[in-house]
């Protein structure tokens, strides 16, 4: 099993379009690892991205954010803006696993495991993010509600890799919230996600809105329905019993050992319906 | 609070019992020196790994070792064919019975496979890449057959059977098919059809709960090395190295003399470290490879291939007049026993009812296999689910009497005198103590919200005594040696070393306990059933003892005395009389120096059959608050009050009170085994196995009673099981409480609550 | 298949040693420098028995590939007393008798370490959230919370 460190996306994306046999890329590991422990996987090729310095940086770009794949979940905390801007996209990207796991894991991995329960990809989508893609044939953007496309299925291509997000320009008044149910209070895998991300004018009426769900379907969906639901309004009662009606019927989920079809349904339209009300008050104080 | 012996209050001149002391093997445990079962490494080890069934039932047609054994690197492979049959015969393990027919075969499958993760075959190599590489090349051919899990499916006249020798014992007539009830047992005090012809209310239900796993963070791990003559050596995390030394002899046709084995620190067991999986192979292993072999289970193989404790279905009904007063109590335990009977259905049915003296009981319960890893001990086993279900229809009763529900449990508790309806009378108990002690809480007494519930529950754990040898030795600079033969789990050297102290007279520091392996002292019975904090301590004060004589003899001849003017007390060996104006009184570090001179080396060994193990009664009560909207359960407050006896040592007593009550709420709340079609377990990992983590639980409060054990020199009552049987009641009370809906299946996951909730309409905040 | 030779820094002391590409820190902290007080309890970052610090961030050597640290600095249980002297987390750990059967107590006091060395006054629930990652089936966590506050409030004091 070779293991490579590469310095620069062109070498990273050469090791792997030139590779044969299995190969993964190592960001945080909080994935790959435990893959690998359980026989999941067995890669003949380990591409480590943490040394190319475009996977690192935290920088705004053209008024909006641009993260690097490999930053932790730790570290997008410890920015002193980020949190203020995209409270969502940061507690997201928290709630994967433990302390520890925060220490390491990072939204280019939660987004490239290919689990449509990942918590940071709801979030990311909430927020319009866009992933630009390393390639043999150069980069590329695709918004993230599109890289995932089922289960462990991704719309990358052989040898292309996430380099980084770019968060867009938030207007004023905006904010985002994500929501996850676990039957814990911690270290579970998500069995709904809800991120809503919106913007309020200063009448305090909502003029724009992205809603997503996770874990409900198999890759995680972008629900415009739901975020039509409350666009032109102020979530009073009537708008929320349509947002958790339009993200309930967006839902086509499985039953597991983490949720019922049943179970994952109703809560997604709970959630979301939180996870709106948070991100709204959010959005006023900013 | 009773004297006994005047132990209790430290008339030997020290005062280290009942203080909160610091552990004295605590320092290498914060600082990670203390060696646990996979810190140990002898030059030139293998490793070993194990071949595991990946089916849930299937015949074992034929296993082809070959091309594993050529590989290189594999020094020995072992399978059914290393381990000699062993006849059918049952022996008393503490709290369950075992038959080494089925011990040979769960540690290495014969005829069949009887569940997923069943050992099949196992590996010595130089690496554990080889290691890996040997399993995959071992062939085995299996005959899949229909698998059955859950135990009432298994009961039933077609189900798949998994033993064709097995005949239900306990029915008359006798069977002439086999089944996979393997046995059904009764007890019963007086009439309940009488009892329940007097009931104004009678209530009736139904329970079932999962296989729920000890869930220790330390996986299995064994160490072994056999010499050329047979001299055995192993180091294990284990609960009873002496256990498994006899296990280990047996199976393997070795002199138990022959058969060293040292328990290394052990990271937690809960009664689930009380058998052996690991330490058989290793030592076969070994014996195959001339070298020394080191076997680690994964977490998976834990949960996978080491017992879980029962699944269950239970009856309950109960009856009780208007004023309260329990008339007669009916219940039907079916406990599911994994791959080869014995589940602890026995313990289940004599726990059912014994916190409350009724004059009619009658319980019923089912040994059942099914094709499940074999269950072993779990804290209390089997406790903690019949109480579940007793304590949540008592609760009922409450309500629809309109009575409180501590005061209904008072007006029914046992007490001295009490007869337990699984025979014995009860001598002083403290279940009284710990109601009313529940009932003082500031925590009883604050007022809840919407959708906060609270709930109080009893139970109780027998306790037992056993076998026990410690040693104990005056080096010359009068500090203390003392050898135990219990594997320490929870902080018992502290509580041993005080009692050591305070019997000498010796400041506490001077002690220095450890836990001697199986060469060292005579048998010890395993650390499990509350034991080893109460027969521990006993043993001391006999070994004690015999010192104290032994210091008197050598100061009537240093003094030239006679009997009766010498005496020990206060620490020391003191002349009487007139004898005090010519001598001066001389304690144990006196002695050390002239021990020689005096006879030869100061030492004891208190050996004993340690009885008199007084049962301890706790009630636990917890406030939570459900989310009407997801089913989630949040405990907002918990408060344990449990009869100790005596604490030797006040905080590992609470530990002990503190961490069953936890276990007992993931127990109640999210903790199952997740079985798919295939018979295959689906959540095998910490992941999807949710135990509490820190921030699901909130502070425990916990009440120490003590009403002494009058059996006991100090006092005391084995406290370490009792906690973990009311949790699962209390918890489904306070659900009760907070949404007025009765669960009657655990665990009570979000889903099922949530449900539940949505078909009456309830799943709504305001 | 080469082994990876790395260099690192563990508990301040410059180390060097082979390692094949799937071998974790754990793996090497045990096996091939004997640092044995890191515990492996599931290899999957799910029970935090194995932290250790990396360059300064709390992590589960489970879930670090050994190849990755060349260059780095790790800490572990091993080096949290200097000298002769316990840090007060232990000392602390050892009074409330915060431990029971000891198997999860190294990786709880590096995380409660780690927790205190940024935060000197955390509130309950920070605790017991920053410490989810770390499991315990002994203690019910009660006296652990007890002795990181106790700690962290006595380190406030000097």
């Amino acid at each position: 099993m070779r293991y490579e460190a590469p310095e620069s996306l062109e070498g990273a994306v050469a090791l792997l379009a030139g590779a044969k046999g299995e190969t993964r890329v190592l960001a945080g590991g909080t994935d790959l690892l435990v893959q690998m422990r359980a026989d999941i996987v067995e890669p003949d090729l380990i591409v480590d991205i943490k040394k190319i310095p475009e996977t690192r940086a935290i920088a705004e770009e053209k008024g909006g954010w641009r993260i690097g794949a490999a930053v932790t979940g730790a570290e997008l905390k410890e920015h002193p803006r980020l949190k203020k801007v995209w409270p969502g996209v940061i507690e997201a990207a928290n709630l994967i696993g433990s302390t520890q796991v925060q220490g390491r894991a990072t939204m280019g991995g939660n987004l490239c495991n290919g689990s449509p329960a990942a918590d940071s990809v709801p979030a990311l989508i909430a927020a319009g993010a866009v992933a630009t893609l390393a390639g043999p044939n150069g980069k590329r953007d695709l918004p993230v509600e599109d890289v995932m496309l089922g289960p462990r299925k991704l719309a990358l291509q052989k040898g292309e890799i996430v380099a980084s997000f770019l968060l867009p320009p938030r207007p004023p008044r905006s904010s985002d919230a994500y929501l996850r149910f676990i039957p814990r209070t911690e270290m579970d895998i998500a069995v709904v996600g809800a991120g809503v991300s919106l913007t309020v004018d200063g009448a305090g009426v909502i003029t724009a809105a992205r809603v997503a769900l996770g874990a409900v379907a198999a890759r995680v969906l972008l629900v415009p329905e739901a975020a039509q639901a409350i666009i032109g309004g102020r979530l009073d009662k009537p708008a929320q019993d349509r947002l958790e009606a339009a993200a309930q019927a967006a839902c086509r989920p499985i039953d597991d050992k983490r949720g019922t079809v049943e179970f994952r349904i109703q809560v997604a339209g709970v959630l979301a319906r939180r996870a709106a009300l948070i991100a709204l008050d959010r959005a006023r104080s900013n | 609070m009773a004297e006994t012996n005047g132990h209790a209050n430290g008339t030997n001149g020290q005062h280290a019992v009942g203080t909160r002391t610091i552990r004295p093997d605590g320092v290498d445990k914060v600082t990670g020196r203390a060696r646990f079962g996979a810190d140990y490494n002898l030059p030139g080890q293998l490793v070993g790994r194990v071949l595991r069934s990946p089916h849930a039932h299937a015949r074992i047609v034929s296993i082809d070792i070959r091309k594993a054994e050529a590989l290189p690197g594999v020094k020995a492979v072992i399978t059914r064919d290393d381990f000699p049959d062993q006849p059918s015969e049952f022996i008393p393990a503490g709290e369950m019975m075992m038959n080494y027919k089925d011990v040979v075969r769960n540690v290495m499958a014969r005829e069949k496979a009887l569940y997923e993760g069943h050992a099949v075959a196992a590996v010595a190599a130089t690496s554990v890449a080889i290691a890996r590489k040997a399993l995959k090349l071992i062939d085995v051919t299996y005959e899949v057959l229909p698998h059955v899990i859950d135990v009432v499916a298994a009961m039933a006249a077609n189900a798949p059977l998994l033993h064709d020798d097995l005949f239900t014992a306990g029915v008359e007539p006798k069977p002439d098919k086999p089944s996979n009830i393997a046995k059904r047992i009764e007890i019963k005090l007086g009439d309940v059809d009488a009892g329940f012809a007097k009931a104004d209310l009678v209530v009736d239900r139904e329970f079932k709960t999962a296989p729920v796993h000890q869930g220790y963070i330390e996986p299995h791990a064994a160490l072994a090395t056999v010499s050329e003559d047979g001299t055995t050596e192993c180091w294990t995390t284990t609960q009873g190295h002496f256990i498994v030394r006899a296990h280990c002899a047996r199976l393997l046709g070795l002199d138990i003399g022959k058969v060293r084995v040292t328990a290394t620190e052990i990271g937690g067991g809960f009664g689930g470290k009380t058998v052996v999986y690991l330490e058989p192979l290793a030592i076969a292993l070994s014996k195959k490879a001339k070298r020394p072999v080191k076997m680690v289970m994964s977490r998976e193989e834990v949960f996978k291939a080491s017992g879980p404790t029962s699944g269950a279905t239970v009856r309950v009904k109960l009856g009780a007049t208007k004023d309260g007063k329990f008339v007669a109590a009916f219940a039907e335990l079916k406990y599911q026993a994994g791959a080869f009977q014995g589940s602890p259905v026995q313990p289940g049915v004599m726990c059912a009812y014994a916190p409350y003296d009724i004059e009619n009981v009658h319980v019923i319960g089912y040994d059942v296999v099914s094709n499940r890893p074999k269950v072993a001990a779990y804290r209390a086993p089997g406790a903690p689910i019949s109480e579940y279900a007793v304590e949540s229809v008592v609760d009922e009763i409450a309500k629809k009497l309109g009575i409180d529900p501590i005061q209904l449990r008072m007006m029914n508790a046992a007490r001295e005198g009490t007869k337990a309806a699984y025979g014995p009378k009860f001598g002083p108990i403290g279940l009284e103590e710990t109601l009313n002690s529940i009932k003082k809480t500031e925590h009883w007494n604050t007022p809840l919200r919407k959708w906060q519930g609270r709930g109080v529950a009893s139970g109780f754990w027998f306790n037992i005594g056993g076998e026990t040898c410690v040693s104990l030795t005056v080096n010359e600079d009068g500090t203390i040696s003392l050898m135990a033969g219990t594997p320490d789990i929870g902080g018992l050297r502290a509580s041993l070393a005080a009692v050591a102290a305070d019997e000498l007279g010796v400041p506490y520091d001077k002690v220095r306990p450890i836990i001697g392996d199986t060469g060292s002292l005579g048998f010890n019975f395993l650390t499990g059933g509350s034991r080893s904090a109460f027969s521990g301590s006993m043993a001391i004060v006999e070994a004690a003892k015999l010192i104290k004589a032994d210091l008197i003899a050598r100061a009537g001849k240093l003094w030239e005395a006679k009997p009766d003017q010498v005496e020990w007390r206060d620490g020391a060996v003191r002349p009487l009389g007139a004898l005090a104006e010519k001598v001066k009184p001389m304690t144990v570090a006196d002695f050390a120096k002239v021990a020689g001179k005096t006879g030869g080396p100061i030492a004891g060994l208190g050996r004993i059959n340690a009885q008199g193990a007084g049962p301890s009664f706790g009630t636990h009560l917890v406030d939570l608050e459900v989310d009407p909207e997801t089913g989630r359960v949040t405990i907002l407050r918990y408060t344990v009050a449990q009869d100790a006896g005596k604490a030797l040592h006040p905080a590992y007593v609470e530990g002990q009170y503190q961490g069953g009550a936890v276990q007992g709420i993931g127990w109640a709340l999210n903790e199952e085994y997740i079985y798919g079609e295939d018979g295959k377990l689906q959540n095998a990992g910490f992941l999807d196995y949710r135990m509490p983590v820190a921030s699901d639980v909130p502070m425990i409060d916990t009440v120490l009673v003590e009403v002494a054990n009058p059996k006991h020199p100090y006092g005391v009552r084995g406290v370490g099981e009792t906690p973990i049987v009311p949790p699962l009641g209390a918890i489904a009370n306070a659900i009760e409480n907070a949404t007025g809906i009765r669960f009657t299946e655990l665990p009570m996951s979000p889903p099922k609550v949530l449900k539940a909730l949505t078909d009456k309409g309830l799943n709504k905040v305001s | 298949m080469a082994k990876h030779h790395v260099e690192a820094i563990v508990n301040g002391d410059p180390v060097e040693f082979l390692c094949e590409t799937e071998e974790t820190l754990l793996d090497v902290l045990r096996e091939t420098l004997h640092l044995t007080g890191s515990k492996e309890g599931c290899a999957s970052g799910d029970c935090g028995a194995c932290s250790v610090m990396l360059d300064g961030r709390l992590v589960c050597s489970c879930l670090v590939l050994a190849a990755e640290v060349g260059g780095r600095r790790v800490d572990t249980i091993e080096g949290m007393a200097t000298g002769e002297t316990l840090h007060p987390l232990q000392q602390e750990f050892l009074k409330h008798a915060a431990l029971q059967c000891g198997i999860c107590t190294p990786g709880v006091l590096v995380a409660a370490k780690a927790l205190l060395d940024r935060n000197t006054s955390p509130s309950e629930t920070e605790v017991r959230y920053w410490l989810a990652g770390n499991l315990c089936r002994c203690t019910g966590y009660d006296k652990i919370v007890t002795a990181v506050m106790d700690t962290a409030a006595a380190m406030r004091k000097g």
